[in-house]
Parts: structure tokens; sequence; C-alpha cells
């Protein structure tokens, strides 16, 4: 199975690459991708020096333009796939079928991969964009089970890729609609959850309290592992309790399933984290790779230190294997 | 790593003026070093930027866009639009991008406050800058810069050492 790593910067690039990424996704500096941070990101030049040194070294390079297109402003989203079309990306992560509709007809021989923010999460979904876009990969969403993913795999036509480690999205990808409502701005148009501009963090006592627009996200006690300033994590007063409505501040890791996944037909493991720095970019990826050279049992107590570099400071299988319904 | 008490406490003595000094030209170094250092801030550039190492009893106040830096010292009511609190290993650890923030925020040993979309750009600047301060550094010991060399690589890897701690059995969840 593939490895497919993150690049928020040139710099955690070539540390993707040089730690044995088989393809690095990254994107470019403006709201045509899902990461649109400050200071993150790709300049075009930035990301044909990339392309370059990943071609030398024998590494693949994704671009993903996986936000949806705003009408009127189309030019945004075709002049970066022309871009990376141009700079040589060997494949376009793509959500909007607008967009994808554009990069089909226009460049019909580009790889085509349909991002987790596209929501193809099932069959008829995914076979649809193979048969109207010629897609050829569907990254799946963090909300499936392995065996959901086993069954889809046998009925779809094109290559499965899924999340193993970092961030867990526990939404439906692409229409979350949570950081829209408590900021006017969402991952899905101007590439950003919980956007830093609304973010607030400030010290109450011993207690770290984090804030997204007017909503407390969380008080993290002094001594407790913190998480990220999302709706989804957030602690809050419901009822007569406190607690976690949707799900804890933690991050994925289901590489203690990978047996199953290949078993299930997946071709391809994605990590998460564009948004993370170049050290974390080198440790994870070399440790995954060591896991995925390593027999089952000794991978545990390589991703074991991982967990230091996760979210509250520790991991899930999330859905994948859920025990609870 | 924490910087031990008793080489923290003569910077109580020193003149202000003279730790301004050592660090305006080791700040004046790097930037050298590294011209593009704070492209990535746009419109961050003139913003104040303050690092607190809870371990010196000095704050640091960076202004990129005008490449300025003031020494103060704490306790101070700073006055920036974003401040950055963490032990001063890890801050340089930050520096050169061998941190990760993100992990450091999680873990507690970090911790931010102020204008949230300035710190991500500055994050994201050093991380993409590739500073190496044994490299950038050592060149100001002039005829001493091998021995400087080696005494920044030390610490530095004995610093990192100690930053890489295992969460434990207990992090496991589901």
């Amino acid at each position: 199975m593939e490895l497919i790593c993150p690049a928020g910067t040139p710099a955690a690039f070539h540390e993707a690459v040089d730690a044995g990424a088989d393809a690095v996704y990254c994107g470019f500096r403006d709201e045509t991708n899902a990461r649109n941070f400050p200071g993150l990101n790709f300049s075009r030049e930035e990301l044909r020096e990339s392309i370059a040194y990943a071609k030398r070294k024998g590494t693949q390079t994704f671009v993903a333009l996986n936000t949806f297109m705003r009408a009127g402003s189309e030019e945004i989203w075709y002049k970066g796939a022309a871009d990376a079309v141009a700079l040589g990306a060997d494949a376009l992560i793509l959500a909007d079928f607008g967009l994808m509709a554009h990069v089909a007809e226009k460049y019909p021989q580009q790889r085509l991969h349909v991002s987790v923010q596209a929501s193809a999460s099932n069959p008829d979904a995914i076979n649809f964009l193979v048969d109207a876009f010629n897609a050829q990969r569907v990254v799946l969403p963090r909300t499936l089970t392995i065996a959901d993913i086993a069954r889809i795999g046998k009925n779809i036509r094109c290559e499965m890729e899924v999340f193993v480690f970092g961030g867990l999205c526990v939404m439906a990808e692409g229409r979350c609609s949570l950081s829209s409502y408590a900021t006017g701005k969402s991952p899905n148009m101007n590439g950003v959850c919980s956007p830093a501009s609304h973010v607030r963090y400030r010290k109450d006592g011993g207690e770290l309290v984090s804030e997204l627009g007017e909503f407390t996200i969380n008080r993290f006690p002094a001594g407790e592992a913190a998480g990220y300033p999302t709706l989804c994590k957030g602690r809050f007063d419901i009822a007569d309790s406190n607690g976690y409505a949707f799900e804890d501040p933690v991050s994925l890791d289901v590489m203690g399933e990978l047996e199953a996944l290949k078993a299930a037909g997946v071709k391809a493991l994605k990590i998460e984290g564009r948004q993370r720095g170049k050290a974390y970019v080198a440790e994870v990826v070399s440790t995954m790779k060591a896991a995925l050279n390593s027999p089952p049992e000794r991978r545990a107590p390589l991703l074991a230190r991982l967990r230091s570099m996760s979210e509250g400071q520790k991991t899930t299988s999330g859905a994948y294997e859920k025990r609870w319904r | 790593m924490l910087i031990p008490p008793i080489l923290s406490a003569p910077l109580h003595m020193i003149p202000i003026p003279l730790i301004e000094r050592i660090c305006r030209l080791m700040f004046g170094r790097i930037a050298k070093a590294h011209p593009g250092l704070f492209e990535r801030l746009d419109e961050h550039r003139e913003k104040r930027f303050a690092f607190l190492p809870t371990d010196l009893p000095l704050a640091f106040v960076v202004v990129p866009g005008k490449q300025e830096i003031s020494v103060l010292r704490q306790p101070v009511d700073i006055v920036a639009d974003a401040v950055t609190e963490a032990p001063l290993f890890l801050l340089l650890g930050l520096m050169e991008g061998r941190c990760d923030a993100d992990a450091l925020f999680f873990s507690r040993d970090l911790s931010v406050t102020g204008d949230m979309e300035a710190m991500l750009a500055m994050r994201n600047a050093l991380d993409a800058s590739n500073i190496d301060l044994q490299k950038d550094l050592a060149k100001l010991a002039g005829p001493f810069a091998p021995i400087a060399r080696r005494v920044i690589g030390e610490v530095r890897d004995r610093a990192l050492k100690d930053q890489m701690k295992p969460a434990g059995e207990a992090a496991a969840w589901n």
C-alpha cells in the first residue's frame, strides 16, 4: 500500500520525501484548498521546485484543490488546476463536481482523485464520479467501518485511499457547517475549519480556555492535554451534564488494522496534517514507513511514540472499529 | 530541558542594553542568512510578537518587518499582538522547526495568546525557513566558531532528546 503524506511548506515536503513518502499532497497558498491557513502552503515556484525534488527521488506529488468554487470566481480554481497540471502534479485532489468536469474536459490525461471533501461514501456516488469524470481514486471519509470500506471496495471501479493517522474529522466532510455556524467561514468554502481569526486562547487561573467566535470550546484544567478549538471536539454543558458532545480531543490511528485495510482492497494510506510542522511530518512519516515495513506484532511499540504528538495526546481507531452500534 | 536557575540567575544582573545588543546581533545574522524569512507573514509583518521563555527572567519582543528586537525583564506587562510562552529550548526548537508547535500546545508545554492569525503565520514562516542556529550563529564567535558550533550542537541534541517523551499506555483511547 502507498503512503500518502502531508506537506504545508516546501521544508515539510522535503522531510516527507526524505522520510520515504510514496506521494506527498499539498496545496497552493490560497482558498483553493482546505488548509488555507496564514503562512501555509505553496507558491507556484515553490511547488515547481518541490515537484522536481520529488521526481528526482521517485516520489509523486498530489495537489489538493479541494474547496468548492464560488459562483463568479471559478477562475481562481481553474487557474489552480491549470498551474498544477503544467507544473507536473501526478494527481489533482478535487471535491467540486464542477471543477472535476472542467479538469476532465480540459486535461483528460490528468489523474483525478476524489477528495474526502466530496463526501463520496457509497458505491453509487463513487461510480458516478468514475463514469462522469474518470476519477481514478477516492479518498474515503473517516466515518466508515473497515467492513463498510470492504463492501464499497467490491462495488466500485476505482482505487480507495483512507486516512490512517492524524486529525480525526468525525463529520460528513465537505458538508459540515459547524465552523460556518460559529464563524461564517468553513473548510468547504474558505479552506478553514475553526479559522485562526476567530480563535482565542486565554488563561483562567490554572485553566486554559479555548474560544471560537462567541463559543467557549473547552476549559482544560492544569495538566490535562489540550486539543484544537473545533466545535466537534468541544466540551459543553448539555442539560445537567458537562462533556464531549461529539468526540474527545483525540487523533486517528488505525495502523493496527493494516492487514484488514489491505484485505478490504485499500490502495493507499493517508496521513492527515498539512497544517503541522516539518518536525511532525518527519517523525510521523518515518515512523509510519518503519511500521509498514515491520511485522504486525512490532507496529504498536513503534507507533506508541507518536501519541505524544497527537491531539489530546490520545489516539483512537474511531469509526473504523466502531463498537457501540 | 529547562535552564537551571544557577545559569539564569546572572541574567538578573546583566544590563538589558547589553543583552539587547547581543540579541540584535544574532537576529541580524539570522535575517541575513535567511532573507526570505518573514515573507510568509504577509500583513502580519509589522505586528509585535512576544516570546517569553518560562525559565528565564527575560522577555523578547520582535517586530519582523522592522527587524527589531527588544528585551524586557520579566515579570512585565507585555504589549504585543501575539504572545508565546515556553521554556527557552523549546522556543529555540520552534525557531529551527525541530519541534512541532501543535504537539507542544497539546502537552501544555507551550501557550499562546493574542492574535492567532499572526501567530500561525509566524509559526509557519519559521517552520519553512530552515534556520540552523548551530550554523547561523557559530560564526559570531569568530576564531572560536568551531568550538561554538560543537557546544551549540551538543546542547541542542540533548534538549531535543528530552523533548521527545512518550505519552505512555494510558493515552490509548477507544
